[in-house]
């Protein structure tokens, strides 16, 4: 129940994301779609990374697409072409982000086991600290790299 | 199952009601300290020493003609004030008022706070826009930028009490407390995190977003009647969320003698908003771009040594 | 799940319904004039949907890398007492390697206000 109406919503609302000729209103129906994805994560019991995506998705970076929508000159008198010629290439990258996801999915065991002590936060936190501290390090190079392009970009005036 | 039920909607009664009183007790108290510190009376007239002004000013906010102006976003207008309340009400699903006094206990309760609130961004920046008029938009883009900057030092400056305490959820956190508080052991965690919580709530002197004499009152200009006392009430409430939080992370929560828990927690809050108060009538307004530079050249390097060192005497000692 | 549902909806019934109370009680006598934008006595020239500062951007990027950092930071200290000195070297260098990128930030003056 729970579930179908949040899936409703975001498949509604992304949809609009696309359709709508006001650019901010775009943004805004972007926001109900993150939101309904974070009460997905809560309905799945994954609260951490449900909160992740409020304080992230909503917090961070659709405060940074408001910003860079502000910075579009004349955002209100220009209609948004919603329209594109690029239908090929964007089918083609629909389908091989199903296939992925397919193969993704046929790779989990379902249902997940969860040991008797699961808990996500501290689990995660171990699993960062031990098995996958490369990775750990590794993103935060990549972060370097995104704001060292960041300013690199914008200095350029 | 329907006993349950009923349990809860009176909690979120309770909380309803609790937020209302507070603010109005916290808008009363502003008037009154600010008064006092420039040695004047504040409200006199209504009730003994002004004491039911905030009741008559509550009246008459309820029957101010609510208007609409005709060249903004009616519906975004509209949701604006909503999903400022709302977002600050949020907080209170998990703010424990002492280990029984609480809606819900979460395990992530802290990170739970922290995301809710960042709502608040969302909402001013939408009723800055909405409104289609200059300051609102500039209010609402200062009000942002700088949310979002102390943001940053605010989640670092409490990443150390989260590591003493090994925990997210905010019972458990006051529970480590039991020995000695945090502060004492955090001093300038706790002062990072009152000067960045100060500046998440908007107070002054980090208040250049409603900056009275330049930007008329930022984001919320366009605002009347009832929806202007949504944003109203929802500052406040978020001031009385960031004290709760320091007396929960730094002072000990409920703990203290002799007195009930819940006694001792409202003390500690109050004693906090109060701290708040005095700075705002002291200090004068920051610049914004010292606004900015004090947050990425000062409070974040500070927040970052006192993780570290505080990570390090950790696992050393 | 449920009770925060609950939770929320209340909250915004909460909302909505002092919302309803006021436009009961409260007078409606729309002008011209009362209908205006806001701008201090004079007419407002064009709308405010203008373009604004990339300064603002800019800051938005740096905030969300470093927001992205301290959440990333969170589920590590939780575990940080059990795992010891290594889990704090691994922090350390994690945080270091951020503080580069502050510090060039600083450096070409990104951290400057206009």
């Amino acid at each position: 129940m729970i579930f179908y109406f949040l899936a409703v919503t975001l498949i509604l609302s992304a949809i609009l994301v696309v359709t709508l000729k006001n650019i901010f209103h775009c943004a805004l129906f972007l926001i109900v779609a993150i939101l309904a994805i974070a009460g997905l994560y809560f309905h799945l019991q994954a609260p951490f990374l449900g909160v992740v995506q409020l304080i992230i998705y909503i917090g961070a970076i659709m405060v940074l697409i408001l910003f860079a929508i502000m910075l579009t000159s004349r955002i209100s008198d220009r209609l948004l072409q919603t329209a594109s010629r690029q239908s090929i290439p964007a089918l083609l990258a629909v389908i091989v982000f199903i296939l992925l996801a397919l193969k993704s999915l046929d790779k989990t065991p379902l249902p997940a086991h969860i040991g008797k002590n699961f808990d996500p936060i501290l689990d995660l936190g171990r699993a960062l600290m031990t098995a996958y501290v490369l990775p750990f390090e590794v993103v935060s190079l990549l972060l370097l790299v995104a704001l060292v392009g960041a300013i690199a970009l914008a200095r350029k005036d | 199952m329907i006993i349950g039920l009923i349990i809860l909607l009176l909690k979120i009664a309770a909380v309803l009601v609790f937020i209302s009183l507070t603010v109005l007790f916290l808008v009363y108290a502003e008037r009154k300290v600010s008064a006092h510190f420039q040695v004047r009376y504040g409200p006199m007239r209504v009730g003994w020493h002004g004491g039911l002004q905030m009741i008559a000013d509550t009246i008459k906010l309820l029957l101010k003609e609510d208007i609409t102006p005709k060249d903004v976003d009616k519906l975004v207008f509209f949701i604006a004030p909503i999903l400022c309340f709302v977002s600050a009400y949020l907080a209170y699903l998990t703010l424990p008022f002492s280990p029984q006094i609480v809606v819900k206990n979460l395990n992530i309760g802290l990170l739970y706070i922290l995301g809710v609130t960042s709502l608040t961004v969302l909402s001013l920046m939408m009723a800055g826009w909405a409104s289609n008029n200059k300051y609102a938009l500039l209010g609402g883009f200062r009000s942002v930028a700088q949310i979002i900057s102390y943001e940053i030092p605010l989640v670092l400056s409490v990443l150390p009490v989260v590591m003493m305490a090994g925990s997210l959820n905010l019972i458990t956190i006051v529970e480590a407390q039991k020995s000695l508080p945090f502060i004492l052991v955090q001093p300038l965690g706790f002062l990072l995190y009152l000067t960045a919580a100060a500046a998440e709530a908007n107070r002054a002197p980090f208040d250049i977003p409603e900056a009275e004499q330049e930007l008329v009152a930022g984001y919320n200009v366009e605002y009347s009647g009832i929806k202007f006392s949504m944003f109203f009430l929802a500052e406040y409430v978020n001031m009385f969320t960031i004290c709760a939080l320091a007396a929960i992370l730094f002072l000990g929560g409920w703990q203290g003698p002799i007195l009930p828990p819940v006694i001792w927690f409202l003390i500690k809050v109050y004693l906090l908003v109060f701290v708040l108060m005095w700075v705002r009538w002291t200090f004068p307004r920051l610049r914004i771009d010292q606004l900015m530079s004090f947050c990425w050249k000062i409070l974040l390097p500070l927040a970052l040594a006192n993780f570290l060192i505080s990570g390090l005497w950790l696992v050393l000692k | 799940m449920l009770d925060f549902i609950i939770y929320l909806v209340i909250g915004i019934i909460f909302v909505v319904g002092s919302f309803a109370a006021a436009y009961f009680f409260s007078p409606h006598h729309p002008t011209d004039k009362k209908l205006a934008t806001y701008e201090c006595g004079e007419d407002p020239i064009k709308g405010s949907w203008i373009q604004y500062n990339v300064r603002y951007y800019l800051l938005g990027l740096a905030f969300v890398i470093f927001d992205v950092e301290a959440i990333f930071l969170l589920p590590c200290v939780l575990v940080m007492k059990s795992l010891g000195l290594i889990a704090f070297i691994e922090l350390a260098i994690f945080i270091f390697i951020l503080v580069l990128g502050l510090a060039y930030a600083w450096r070409k003056g990104a951290l400057e206000w206009i």
